[in-house]
């Protein structure tokens, strides 16, 4: 009794339809029907932060959502932040103060603090601390991610 | 790791909801989904239909009425973090949601959604029970209110019949000035609270506590309104003693025991946080702690 349905989902500004079933969620959907394997799967069930995307500007779990749901959402991926030729302050950021090591949750942690900073640039460390929360890392030990997330906050402040 | 195949369903209208909740027993509402997409992922549950409510604009929003605060069910918690309604008249939802989840979860989890869903160790049921909230359920046969004291029907379950689906809460404003605390326990931030507490104050002009909420959460099977610490407050000026004797009150609780922690160190736990949670409120408070 699979319900197979046309799903068309906005991804980084672009259309993009195809059969999927209801019950795919949208991390699935990015990864195997769109081939936009930046977004990265770890628990499936909320806890780890891997999948966090954007959906209209505000950070979600990726597999939290089905696809079917998210079809009137404005989704951007990692993909979407580096598509033109400059990297977003927060990935700069993030290289700058060895905010990743390999890499796993590394889309997810940028997802979160570009929503955090895109919001409101002024942040305290601990409002970043508290965004990075929501994300298990395994090799940093975080402090340069919220080094970064400080740093990125600078930079963004310059931008205004 | 994935759902087991349902069919899904985004009714447009109540009457479509209606319509759809006839045909299709057993059919699971989804509200925000960040435990029941969780559950499903898991394949605790399997449900052969869902029904996501997001497309249904009246359950949707915080209104003030009457000196209660209405939010439909849909509403979400980053939304209820920044209501004005909700800050003004309900501050103490304020302060809970900070520990509910993750920003990454609160921006689709929904208070209606929290409510059903049930978690004993959840901070909203408790943060309801606070504001004495009335829960307005809708089915085929009509509308029906229920009190948050008859929601909890047991572990995990709420007093929600099939063909029933919770459309709106309604929130008892409290007086200017009142003290609000919310504490909670837990390994690391955004996890379930091993035990938590929450609280409010009323403190009139002479210095003494004219009405109180105190629940516990975490600690039983579901959120515990705790009236013999209520009844110690009300009438005695606030003071860190008479805090720290109400705290033993915890004592008495059918705790949970399970890996993360044995059922003698909720209770505990419970009456710590419930004194920190007393000792915030009576600080918040006008007239403050004596």
């Amino acid at each position: 009794m699979s319900d197979i349905r046309s799903i068309r989902l906005n991804v980084n500004g672009v259309y993009h339809e195809f059969l999927a079933e209801s019950r795919t969620h949208l991390a699935d959907a990015l990864r195997k029907h769109l081939g936009l394997t930046g977004t990265h799967l770890g628990c499936e069930h909320g806890v780890c932060g891997a999948c966090t995307i954007l959906a209209d500007g505000q950070p979600v779990r990726a597999c939290l959502i089905l696809a079917v749901q998210a079809q009137e959402m404005r989704i951007v991926t990692i993909e979407g932040l580096a598509a033109t030729d400059k990297t977003h302050p927060v990935q700069d950021a993030m290289a700058a103060c060895g905010g990743l090591q390999c890499g796993f949750c590394t889309p997810g942690v940028v997802a979160s603090l570009v929503a955090l900073l895109e919001e409101d640039p002024v942040r305290s460390r601990e409002d970043i601390r508290e965004a990075v929360s929501g994300h298990l890392c395994r090799c940093t030990g975080y402090q340069g991610m919220v080094d970064a997330g400080v740093k990125a906050a600078a930079m963004m402040q310059a931008d205004r | 790791m994935k759902s087991a195949p349902f069919t899904y369903h985004r009714p447009t209208s109540e009457t479509e909801l209606g319509e759809l909740l006839l045909a299709h027993d057993g059919a699971k509402l989804l509200a925000g989904g960040q435990s029941l997409l969780a559950m499903m992922n898991l394949r605790y549950v399997q449900p052969d239909h869902v029904i996501d409510l997001a497309a249904l604009a009246h359950l949707k929003g915080v209104m003030l009425v009457n000196n209660l605060a209405v939010v439909g069910a849909m509403t979400t918690q980053a939304q209820l973090m920044t209501d004005t309604v909700i800050s003004a008249h309900c501050p103490l939802m304020v302060g809970a949601l900070r520990h509910v989840g993750h920003r990454q979860t609160r921006s689709r989890g929904t208070l209606g959604g929290s409510l059903c869903h049930l978690d004993p160790a959840a901070e909203l049921p408790a943060v309801a029970l606070c504001h004495d909230a009335v829960l307005e359920i809708v089915s085929a046969s009509g509308r029906r209110d229920v009190g948050i004291e008859d929601w909890f029907i047991a572990y995990m379950t709420p007093a929600l019949g099939e063909g029933e689906y919770l459309s709106r809460i309604r929130l008892a404003s409290k007086p200017k000035g009142h003290g609000w605390g919310f504490r909670e326990f837990a390994r690391r931030q955004g996890d379930f609270a091993l035990a938590g507490a929450a609280c409010l104050l009323i403190v009139d002009d002479e210095q003494r506590i004219s009405d109180a909420r105190a629940v516990v959460f975490g600690v039983e099977t579901r959120p515990r309104r705790l009236s013999a610490v209520e009844a110690a407050l009300i009438g005695s000026a606030p003071s860190a003693a008479l805090f720290a004797r109400l705290t033993s009150e915890t004592r008495a609780l059918e705790a949970v025991d399970d890996a993360y922690a044995s059922g003698a160190y909720r209770r505990r736990l419970g009456g710590v946080m419930l004194g920190q949670a007393l000792t915030d409120a009576a600080r918040r408070a006008t007239g403050g702690l004596a």
